[in-house]
Order: C-alpha cells, then sequence, then structure tokens
C-alpha cells in the first residue's frame, strides 16, 4: 500500500466529490477513508487513498488533480501520506 | 490515523506561513580532485560534481512535489578550496580557476550556489591559504553562484589576527571589484569562528574534511510558522507557554525537514548528513526573525529585553528540532541577517537596531552579524576590528560566529542597496568613526581561552 493524502478545499458546490471520486476511479486509485467538514460556507475535504496500484505516475495525478480543482473553482492538493504523519506522530 | 485537522493545519503551514524547505545542500569531497596540474585539477572537479550532483536538481523538485512542499534551493558545498588547489595553485589568478571551474559546474547542473571557495585558518595560513584568500575579490567579481567563506578562529586554537587583518582588507577590496553592482560580492563571502563542517547554508557552507566523499544536509525554516502560532495562541500567555508553543512548532518544522532528507538521500544514493533547522527569514512580508521578536513582546528588535527574547527562541527552537532527529548539526538556531529580513530592515529604519546592539544578538542565536550594509568609505582596519570582536564571541562562548558585513562602494550611512532576490535590500547603518588601526596592525595570533584546555 501507497499512501496518499487528498485535500479539496473551496467553496461548497454540487459535484465536487463525484468528480473527484470519477477521475481516482479512471485511475485506479483505491479511496480508503474520506472525512470534510464546512466551514464558514467553505468546504475541506480529505481522502486517504491508495495510490499503489495507480495507472498514472504520481506526478501526473497531483497535476491533473490540480487542474480538475481549477476547473470547478476548487484547490485539489494530492500529497503523500508521510508529510503528515512525520509531522503529528512522534 | 491522520485527521482532517492535522492535515489542514500542516497545508496552512504551507501556503499560508511560508513552511519549506530551504535547501538541500550536496555536499561533495574534492579531496581525490587535486593534481600538480592546475588544469587537471579543474578538470576533475568538474567532472566530479556533474557526475555526483547531476540528478540533484530535479530529485530535489520531485520530492517538493510529492510531498506538497516547497524545496526552495538545491545547493553543493565542496571540500575548502584552499585544500584542493595547494599543489596546483602558483599564483592568487590560478585560484580563480578553480572557483570559475566551480562556477560553472553550478551553472551546468542548475544550483544556484556553490559554497565552499575557502580556507581554514584558525591558526595559521599555509601558502595556499594565503594565495586564495588574495584571489576573493577577483573570484567573487567574476563568478555568480559561487561563495566564498574564510574561517579565521576556533575555542580550541584562538583567533589568528593576521588572517583577520587579511579578511579586512579583502572585504573592502571584494566590495570595490564589484562597485558597480552595490558591492554584492561581500555578500557572498563571510568570515567565521567556529565554522561547522556540515553547514548547508550559504555563504557559509563548505564540505569539511572530517566529512565523507558525499552527504545530504538539509535547512530548514519556517520563522512564518513560529510567528503566526505566537500571534494566534501566545499574547499575553506566560513564558511556560510560548517556551512550549515555539518548541512544539520547531519540532513539526524539523520533522519535515527530516523526511525530505532521508527522502533525498535514498534517491540519490547519497548518506544523510545532518538537519540545520534554523530559522531562515526571507524578505517576503511575515517571513521574518524580527517580527517573532515583536510577537514576544518588543515594540522593535533592538528594544532593550532583545537578546533575552532571541536567546529564548534560539533555544527553544535548538529543544524542538533536536527531538525531531537524531542527527542535528550545522547552525541550528535563528538567523538575524538585515537585508534579508523585512522586519529588521524596519527596526534599523525605525533607529531601534545598531550595529552594536545585533553584535550582542549574536551572542545568543546561531551566526553573526550577517548581510550588513555599512558605509563604503569604512576602514579596513574597522572591518577587521568587526570580524575579531565576532570572532571572540565565537571562541570564548564556544560557539559558531560570522561577519557577512558589505562596505558598499560609494555609499553613505542612510543609504539604501538593492541586493535583489533572497538577498534582499538594506539601508546602510553607522560603524563607530573610532580607530582599532594600531591593535589590528599587531602581528600574531590571540591565544586560545583558559576553558578549552579540556584534556
Amino acid at each position: 500500500m501507497k499512501k496518499a493524502i487528498i485535500t479539496v478545499v473551496g467553496k461548497d458546490a454540487v459535484g465536487i466529490l463525484a468528480k473527484t471520486c470519477t477521475y481516482l476511479a479512471e485511475a485506479n486509485i483505491n479511496i480508503l477513508d474520506i472525512s470534510q467538514t464546512v466551514v464558514q460556507e467553505y468546504f475541506n475535504m480529505m481522502m486517504i487513498v491508495d495510490v499503489a496500484k495507480c495507472t498514472k505516475s504520481f506526478d501526473d495525478v497531483a497535476a491533473e488533480l490540480g487542474e480538475l480543482g481549477l476547473g470547478m473553482g476548487m484547490k485539489i492538493r494530492c500529497q503523500r501520506s508521510e508529510i503528515f504523519e512525520r509531522m503529528h506522530r512522534v | 490515523m491522520i485527521n482532517i485537522s492535522e492535515v489542514l493545519e500542516t497545508n496552512k503551514m504551507i501556503l499560508e506561513e511560508s513552511l519549506d524547505v530551504r535547501t538541500i545542500t550536496m555536499g561533495v569531497s574534492l579531496l581525490d580532485c587535486a593534481d600538480a596540474s592546475l588544469k587537471t585539477t579543474c578538470d576533475n572537479v568538474y567532472d566530479k560534481l556533474t557526475t555526483l550532483a547531476k540528478d540533484l536538481v530535479k530529485t530535489g523538485d520531485a520530492i517538493g512535489r510529492e510531498f506538497g512542499v516547497p524545496v526552495i534551493n538545491k545547493r553543493i558545498s565542496v571540500t575548502p578550496a584552499a585544500i584542493v588547489g595547494s599543489a596546483c595553485c602558483r599564483t592568487p589568478r590560478d585560484f580563480v580557476r578553480i572557483a570559475k571551474t566551480l562556477d560553472r559546474a553550478a551553472k551546468k547542473l542548475g544550483v544556484n550556489f556553490v559554497g565552499g571557495y575557502s580556507a581554514i585558518v584558525s591558526k595559521g595560513m599555509t601558502k595556499a591559504d594565503k594565495l586564495l584568500i588574495r584571489s576573493i575579490p577577483e573570484a567573487m567579481a567574476s563568478t555568480e553562484r559561487v561563495c566564498s567563506s574564510v574561517n579565521v578562529g576556533s575555542t580550541k586554537t584562538g583567533i589568528d589576527m593576521d588572517a583577520v587583518r587579511l579578511m579586512g582588507e579583502t572585504v573592502k577590496k571584494t566590495a570595490e571589484a564589484t562597485r558597480e553592482r552595490d558591492s554584492i560580492g561581500c555578500a557572498k563571502l563571510v568570515v567565521l569562528c567556529n565554522a561547522p563542517d556540515d553547514n548547508p547554508f550559504m555563504a557559509g557552507a563548505f564540505h569539511g574534511v572530517t566529512e565523507g566523499d558525499a552527504v545530504i544536509n538539509v535547512g530548514v525554516s519556517g520563522p512564518g510558522v513560529v510567528n503566526y502560532v505566537l500571534r494566534n495562541t501566545c499574547r499575553g500567555e506566560s513564558f511556560e507557554v510560548l517556551c512550549e508553543t515555539i518548541k512544539r512548532t520547531a519540532f513539526k518544522i524539523t520533522r519535515v525537514g527530516q523526511l525530505v532528507a532521508q527522502e533525498a538521500s535514498k534517491r540519490l544514493g547519497v548518506p544523510f548528513g545532518i538537519i540545520d533547522l534554523s530559522l531562515a527569514p526571507t524578505p517576503a512580508v511575515g517571513d521574518s526573525v524580527a517580527d517573532i521578536l515583536r510577537e514576544i513582546g518588543l515594540e522593535q528588535p533592538g528594544a532593550p529585553g532583545t537578546t533575552a527574547a532571541l536567546a529564548l527562541l534560539n533555544d527553544q527552537v535548538k529543544k524542538g528540532g533536536v527531538m525531531a532527529s537524531s542527527y542535528v548539526g550545522g547552525l541550528s538556531g535563528a538567523f538575524i541577517p538585515v537585508s534579508e529580513d523585512q522586519g529588521m530592515i524596519d527596526a534599523v529604519n525605525a533607529g531601534a537596531l545598531t550595529i552594536e546592539k545585533l553584535e550582542a544578538m549574536t551572542c545568543v542565536c546561531s551566526v553573526g552579524l550577517d548581510m550588513i550594509a555599512i558605509p563604503g568609505d569604512t576602514p579596513a582596519s574597522t572591518i577587521s576590528g568587526i570580524i575579531a570582536d565576532e570572532a571572540a564571541i565565537g571562541m570564548v562562548n564556544q560557539k559558531t560566529t560570522a561577519v557577512r558585513v558589505i562596505p558598499v562602494a560609494g555609499k553613505k550611512e542612510g543609504d539604501t542597496v538593492e541586493f535583489g532576490g533572497l538577498l534582499g535590500h538594506a539601508p546602510v547603518m553607522k560603524v563607530s568613526g573610532f580607530s582599532c588601526e594600531a591593535m589590528i596592525a599587531r602581528t600574531g595570533r590571540i591565544p586560545a581561552p583558559i576553558h578549552s584546555f579540556k584534556n
């Protein structure tokens, strides 16, 4: 398993989750966990995904998700999970 | 499992508070490049650097993209050039050829600086050391990316005052040699005491002879993050809360550096050396050590209490950092450059911060008088006096100190100089007009302090 964290941040709207999940399914990325909050109309979503069997390079996934986000007026970032684990866990 | 608030906190640090990995610096030993022929030496240096470090920039950028944290600089440090060129350089101009070779290699590799045009002369100077020091003005004027450093003293050896005198003159000549660019050559030249062998930060980086063939050292930064956390959670709180908060934040910042360093080491096939956990400011607003001092409770850096606030900050950064990485080294602490920190520039312009107060601050932080523009007509002996003062602080307190002053040719107190980019801009600061010429004219060394005799 190779975990990555996808974050989606922006104004709440219809179809954000659907579009993101469709992209992930096409790239063969398995979603392990989803959590989300809405703070002051801002939609914050985090997905923990497994990119081990992904058909694309990590770089391409991160770039394409970024573009997908721009199209919806959202900021989507895809990062390897270690940066969060190292920072917040001893 | 990681939760959403932790993920958002990390990304906020990166996106809004200027958290970054300031530099991945590959240290490369050039000892095996030395030859009796200058041309062969230069060829060997160029070939070794462009082979060993060929993937450094690409790898640094890829790691930055995957973890989503900017890796700002990719740099190289090399064995002090005075050692590498000692068998083949007969004149200062011969050493300049080595500098140009380093510059050429840096451009080919795409790294923005290469450090190690250096001489370690803590106790005395070899013929080659003197030649290299005499070559510094031309080397700094004729190269773009080469950084030079000279270590003039240490706690174990005392201070080589002949080298201090020579460096005062060298700093002046370097300013003159680059006068049409606001004496920028001096921004790439630093005079040190107790210089560490594994420092990844420029201009004082070199690959010491105690190091292996190649090593990856990483410098992390994040004054903006510390500043933000203090502003939002610590106003009016006790020192205990303040210190705990800085420590926790330094821990988080350093963990990111540790992760990037290990990843870079693995991908490049080069051993990991150390993490340098320094709060290194940039000219960007908010990414400032001065702003942290204000947040601790000073109206301006330079006000009474500044040295205590900086001591506290420096110590907590170290305490948080050592918990986050087993191999902490380099300079590790808070940097207080003037031109690279908008908050410091503001304090100078407000009349709150003087060179004398900055000198006091260097007793308790990780480096020294850094990126300070002074009048172009400052005598060489006065610059040597400033260097000697800093070296004495380092020697007695068993810490690294450094002097990177820029006597800007043609400028006087109150003028402003623009260096551009990370080097920023600086007001020309007042220097004491009283002379130390007769002291600097003395020859020989200042002996090592009594507490250095620990055998």
